[in-house]
């Protein structure tokens, strides 16, 4: 991309796909942007995370399982997840606060919701509640992914038990060609969509599209997302077991050994 | 499955692939914009052979080695400044060389105009240019970022610079000195641009750095490319728009108040706006009070006045007053490099090249003595912006992609010649492309060349003919929506069994009804008639006289004042003709049914009736309301036919021949007293069935004696009625009028006339203009009378309807027609004026009270103001279908005879010219009715004066015979379908 004034006057103007093959950030069609994972101590949440996918950066703090704080919230054969999704007034473009009870919010977490209700063994727990705190900090596209992506790890740094990995992946059709992985500019000007998988299992557990996507695309797109999200599989198991083995090292050198600096007095609460 | 893979980027990277900051846009909101990029190590350099970069390769290995400067072959890498301004050059199928195309320098002519980028382009795609495209951005050693205080510009300079060196490097590289062998030669990279800073700093930093003549120059077989170079000293483009604020286009208008008391005080002039269709940089208002209209020429003093406005002028000084341009101007060919998205940013800066093509245009022209008076526009009174009928210009669009979801900023091209191009901000525009779609201007602010608008609707694919029918009804306000319920509500409940009731005193459709039933009246129309509103009879009288009757269909029995029925009508004035299609006044059940003549039935009629001499002078007239029963409908030629053919010797052919002879010695009789024969282009379309509407041909109406027949009675009945309303209403009577055209119309076609033909047009009266007409025989050349004849129709002013009691008695006269009194009488079904007149008639003879809106003088007034232009519109549209089917016509033709003759899909025809311009001619094709420009690439040796035009060596003056070979050639960019007309004879100019 060049950096110009004018390129910024004109963001319209930014070719998705150019004929060298390139998307405006250099990145061919089925390439995926960097990954960071972060899985060091937030507060004093039982599980966190803060996941950047390119210049997306979510923080996800897990609470729970502990007992539900509302009466109305109890079931009595398994743990209730609530969700909670703020979005930081300066992640976007423009300034905006959003109130806790926009719609769009709401959406997303139920979303989120739904997405995680199949995997998290919630049986185990009866009677108790997860608390999944999602806080969006910088947004640059595939929001809904980075949030999934970030869930996933934060619950698995919380302990709590999950059939599987859920990997979400966002894809897009440029004219005939489909992209993965997309930007803001991508997807203001594409129609995209949200995947995500159990990449073990090989269930898709969310499909979500909020433009129109000719229906010949959309299984292209489809598959190859779902593909994508093996992908990011490997990406999120070597962070989660990365910092596992750190986790083991520091419990069997004792509290004395600060070698794993990021993982400290995790597991010790 | 491709592989999918996570792109790695580490944190030290940061500096160069992230940026994150803040803007403030123009409305003052503060933006956070978040960029990264990812750099990589696989981009190709392109060149064959690469060691290292294995992509497809398009470049020769060694460059191209034909430059002598430079003997060990050479690659071309410009700067931006050259696609700017040597676009022409770098497109010249002469200019060979391998050239390395830069993605900043792509990014950068994408940025500084659109349709420049697209036309670079479309050259990377051409095989036969050697052009590879490095995107250097993305590749780690060249991808830079601005440094502090860096202006755009210079960080693209320099970005240029390192991808040079970068090439230079790794030709080294992957070329190493094999042992034994003399170093290979490396073929130079040559850092082509026009900025003289960037070249001195390549060369310091031991660089190939040429300009770009200099580079030509050294060039084998120059001389043709530096004909293609653009002028020296474009270099004021170079400078970057990084500009503040906006910059005013336009002045200001002047405070309402003001433009009212200068009007009032005569200082100022008010008037309607008319474009010109020639050069979309002329207008002209024509102003109360001065013989000529006010010209207006250049942007700024036409100041976003646009056609149909009423604004207000200021004429300048005399000294300053000049002629209108003698140039064709076409908008989209001088404003092809024009961009949407720029000049909707920022004011003026982009547009500079714009403005001094304009200005050279406006100053080259050597504008001829006559000089008119000319001054600007300093207000508006009331904008007539309506809904255009435009297409999406495709070069305008930053994204073709047909599944792009962003806004762009395009420019709709109206299809008329006289409305400027309308920018407009839309998420489909790729889908438009190709489509006529509705534009309304929303406004058009001092700081904008165009003025800006909004999407309507799509109306079709271009050419298919429903959105070609429709944006023609749409472009000339044509209301064609079916008729509602209550209107519908209005007619004769029984519909189709509508019948005259049996005749009985107690029945009210027979109070006060002459029956005519026994009369042997006839009807004769075009063929395929359905609305047959009049029928004719003639019969003679035991005294030696003759009895002669016009009856007109009696709609003013069913269309009934204050109604819906009635209103719609009124707001519709009048039946549309095109040639596919009939858009009524009137709800179908009364035009070809009840209301029309058909043979064998009975039907209500108004009837007309004279008693002549058999010299036609009229010896009495009634008027009365009658029940006919037509004994036959003719067309023109079965009624020529059946009056010629002597074995014949019915009632109906003794009637016909007997009003033959009363049209003859009518018609006699208004020539004599000085009616013009007139003439205008009529062409009919032959359609292959009724069902396809294909056109098959055109062919020019043929003018029968019966057609005259009707003509001179249907004259007759007008004029008579208007004598007897006028007289009953001399307040509100529904009349027609032609004003005298004011000799100064005449002006140039005299002049034409005289010095081409030696011919002389005394206008002095409407019988002197007749008599001359008369004289203007070339007798070697029969249609030229004609062609004069429609010339000079082009200079009369054209008529109108007018309530009697609003101008004085004097302006009543018919000046074609040479009748002191006219009306429209003879189709209501058609015209709403007749209806009018069919009411007031109706008092007029005692049989129904006149309605009291009819005795209004401002409800007239205000009626026949819109059936005035209901008139106007509905002639307009009528042309242009039958111009549109002539297109079709022709592409057929084409067509056809390319499968005939294997090649050739062209139409050759003889034409007229018309006008002279500097750079074209206007030309009049007869056969085909249509008016087409003949244009030249170059201004050619013109002289006004003479009215002649000199193409290498051969002289062509207005009046001259030529061929041209018509084609219909859609625009690329607009799809607009246009006839281009290419001269055959006496000299070719398709090269030209």
């Amino acid at each position: 991309m060049v950096q110009s004034i004018s390129t910024l006057k004109c963001a319209s103007r930014i070719e998705i796909l150019n004929e060298g093959g390139f998307r405006s950030d250099g990145r061919r069609q089925y390439e995926l942007r960097s990954i960071e994972i972060d899985l060091s101590q937030q507060g004093h949440a039982d599980g966190s995370a803060v996941l950047t996918h390119g210049l997306t950066q979510v923080l996800v703090s897990v609470f729970g399982p502990r007992e539900a704080k509302m009466r109305s919230q109890t079931i009595h054969d398994r743990a209730n997840i609530n969700v909670e999704l703020s979005i930081a007034a300066f992640s976007a473009g423009d300034r905006r606060k959003r109130s806790r009870g926009d719609k769009r919010i709401l959406e997303f977490a139920a979303a989120i919701k739904s997405t995680f209700e199949p995997v998290i063994q919630t049986s185990l727990y009866p009677r108790s509640q997860i608390d999944i705190f999602v806080q969006v900090i910088q947004q640059d596209g595939g929001f809904l992914q980075a949030c999934i992506n970030a869930t996933t790890i934060a619950l698995m740094s919380a302990g709590i038990p999950m059939i599987d990995f859920i990997c979400a992946v966002s894809g897009g059709v440029h004219s005939t060609s489909p992209l993965l992985d997309l930007t803001l500019l991508e997807e203001n000007d594409v129609p995209n969509l949200t995947v995500a998988v159990m990449p073990k299992t090989r269930k898709v557990s969310l499909v979500t599209m909020e433009t129109r996507l000719h229906v010949d695309r959309f299984e292209e797109i489809f598959k190859l997302a779902t593909e994508a999200g093996q992908v990011i599989h490997g990406e999120m198991k070597a962070a989660i077991l990365k910092w596992s083995k750190g986790l083991v090292k520091s419990m069997g050198h004792g509290n004395q050994d600060r070698d794993g600096g990021e993982v400290d007095e995790v597991g010790f609460d | 499955m491709a592989e999918i893979t996570i792109l790695k980027r580490t944190r030290t990277e940061a500096v160069v692939t992230q940026r994150k900051f803040f803007k403030k846009t123009a409305r003052g909101k503060v933006i956070k914009v978040l960029r990264e990029r990812y750099l990589r190590d696989d981009v190709s350099c392109g060149i064959d052979h690469c060691r290292e970069c294995t992509d497809a390769q398009s470049l020769p290995v060694s460059g191209d080695l034909q430059h002598p400067s430079f003997p060990n072959g050479h690659f071309v890498l410009p700067d931006t400044n050259v696609f700017l301004s040597q676009m022409d050059l770098v497109e010249s199928p002469l200019f060979t060389p391998p050239i390395i195309l830069l993605q900043t320098v792509l990014e950068e002519v994408r940025h500084r105009s659109l349709p420049l980028y697209n036309r670079l382009k479309a050259l990377t795609r051409m095989d036969e240019k050697k052009i590879w495209v490095f995107y250097n951005e993305y590749r780690a050693e060249t991808a830079i970022i601005r440094e502090e205080g860096e202006t755009p510009n210079d960080r693209n300079d320099r970005g240029i610079r390192k991808a040079t060196a970068w090439y230079n490097s790794h030709l080294k590289v992957n070329r190493p000195p094999i042992r034994g062998q003399p170093a290979p030669k490396l073929p130079t990279i040559v850092l082509m641009t026009e900025d003289a800073a960037n070249r001195q700093k390549a060369v310091k930093e031991s660089m190939t750095s040429v300009s770009v003549r200099k580079y030509v120059e050294g060039m084998k077989g120059a001389t043709q490319l530096l004909d293609l170079l653009a002028a020296e000293g474009t270099s004021e483009i170079e400078p970057t728009k990084a500009v503040a604020g906006r910059q005013a286009l336009y002045p200001d208008y002047l405070p309402t108040t003001a433009l009212l008391a200068g009007v009032k005080a005569g200082q100022l002039h008010q008037g309607h706006f008319n474009a010109n269709q020639y050069n979309y940089l002329e207008g002209s208002v024509p102003v109360p009070g001065s013989s000529k209209p006010v010209l207006l020429v250049g942007r700024e003093n036409m100041n976003r006045a646009v056609d149909g406005d009423i604004v207000v002028v200021e004429v300048f000084d005399e000294k300053e007053w000049k002629a209108p341009a003698d140039e064709v101007v076409d908008q989209d060919a001088t404003l092809k490099n024009d961009d949407a998205e720029d000049s909707a940013d920022e004011g003026d800066t982009e547009g500079h090249e714009v403005l001094t093509r304009e200005s050279k245009i406006l100053q080259s022209e050597k504008r001829s003595a006559e000089r008119q008076p000319t001054g600007r526009v300093v207000g508006v009174i009331k904008r007539n912006w309506r809904a255009y009928v435009c297409h999406i210009d495709s070069t305008s669009l930053t994204s073709s992609n047909s599944t792009s979801l962003s806004q762009q900023t395009v420019f709709a091209t109206p299809v008329s010649r006289l409305l400027p191009r309308i920018r407009l901000r839309t998420r489909q525009a790729p889908s438009l492309i190709g489509q006529k779609i509705l534009v309304t201007i929303d406004r058009w602010d001092v700081t904008s060349r165009y003025p800006e608008g909004h999407f309507v609707r799509a109306l079709g694919k271009v050419e298919s003919k429903e959105a070609e029918q429709e944006s023609l009804l749409l472009e000339f306000d044509v209301p064609y929506r079916p008729f509602g319920k209550a209107i519908l509500d209005c007619l004769p409940k029984e519909g189709e069994q509508w019948v005259v009731p049996p005749k009985s005193d107690s029945s009210p459709d027979w109070k006060n009804r002459e029956d005519l039933r026994e009369l042997i009246i006839c009807s004769i129309d075009p063929p395929n008639c359905q609305d047959i509103d009049d029928a004719l009879h003639a019969r003679p009288l035991p005294n030696g006289n003759i009895e002669a009757g016009v009856h007109i269909a009696d709609v003013s029995n069913f269309v009934h004042p204050d109604t819906p029925m009635d209103s719609e009508a009124a707001s519709r004035g009048t039946t549309v003709y095109l040639v596919d299609k009939r858009i009524d006044m009137l709800p179908a059940l009364l035009g070809t049914n009840l209301c029309s003549l058909r043979p064998f039935v009975e039907r209500l009629a108004f009837s007309a009736i004279w008693e002549m001499t058999p010299e036609a002078e009229i010896v009495n007239v009634r008027f009365t309301k009658s029940v006919i029963a037509s004994k036959a409908a003719f067309t023109y030629e079965e009624a020529q036919i059946r009056k010629d053919d002597p074995h014949h010797q019915d009632d109906l052919a003794r009637s016909i021949r007997l009003l033959n002879t009363l049209a003859q010695k009518l018609k006699a009789k208004r020539m004599a007293a000085g009616a013009l024969n007139l003439a205008s282009p009529e062409v009919k379309i032959q359609l292959e069935s009724p069902e396809s509407s294909d056109p098959i041909d055109v062919e020019q109406k043929e003018m029968r004696e019966t057609n005259s027949l009707v003509e001179e009675f249907m004259l007759l009945a007008n004029i008579s009625v208007a004598r007897k309303i006028e007289e009953t209403f001399p307040q509100t009577a529904v009349l027609r009028r032609h004003l005298p055209p004011p000799r100064t119309n005449f002006e140039k076609l005299q002049d034409i006339l005289l010095k081409r033909k030696d011919m002389k047009l005394d206008v002095s009266s409407s019988r002197a203009l007749a008599a001359s007409l008369d004289q203007c025989i070339d007798p070697s050349e029969p249609a030229f009378n004609t062609l004069v004849r429609i010339m000079a129709t082009r200079c009369m002013l054209s008529a109108e309807y007018f309530c009697s009691g609003s101008v004085g008695k004097d302006t009543f006269g018919h000046y074609g027609l040479a009748s002191p009194i006219y009306t429209h009488f003879t189709s209501p079904i058609r015209r709403y004026a007749d209806v009018l007149a069919h009411r007031q008639l109706s008092a007029a003879i005692g049989y129904t009270p006149l309605h009291a809106s009819l005795h209004s003088k401002p409800y007239v007034e205000h009626v026949l103001d819109v059936v005035n232009r209901r008139h106007r519109m509905a002639q307009m549209a009528g042309r242009a279908s039958v111009e549109f089917y002539v297109g079709l016509a022709l592409k057929g033709r084409g067509e056809r005879e390319k499968k005939v003759g294997g090649q050739a899909a062209e139409v050759t025809e003889d034409a007229f010219v018309i006008r002279t311009f500097r750079n074209g001619l206007g030309v009049f094709v007869s056969k085909l009715g249509i008016e087409g420009l003949v244009m030249f690439k170059k201004n050619m040796q013109f002289d006004a004066e003479n009215y002649t035009i000199t193409v290498r060596s051969t002289t062509i003056a207005v009046f001259d015979k030529v061929t041209v070979r018509i084609s219909v050639e859609k625009d690329k960019n607009t799809q607009r379908g246009k006839v281009k007309m290419n001269l055959v004879h006496p000299i070719d100019s398709s090269g030209l």
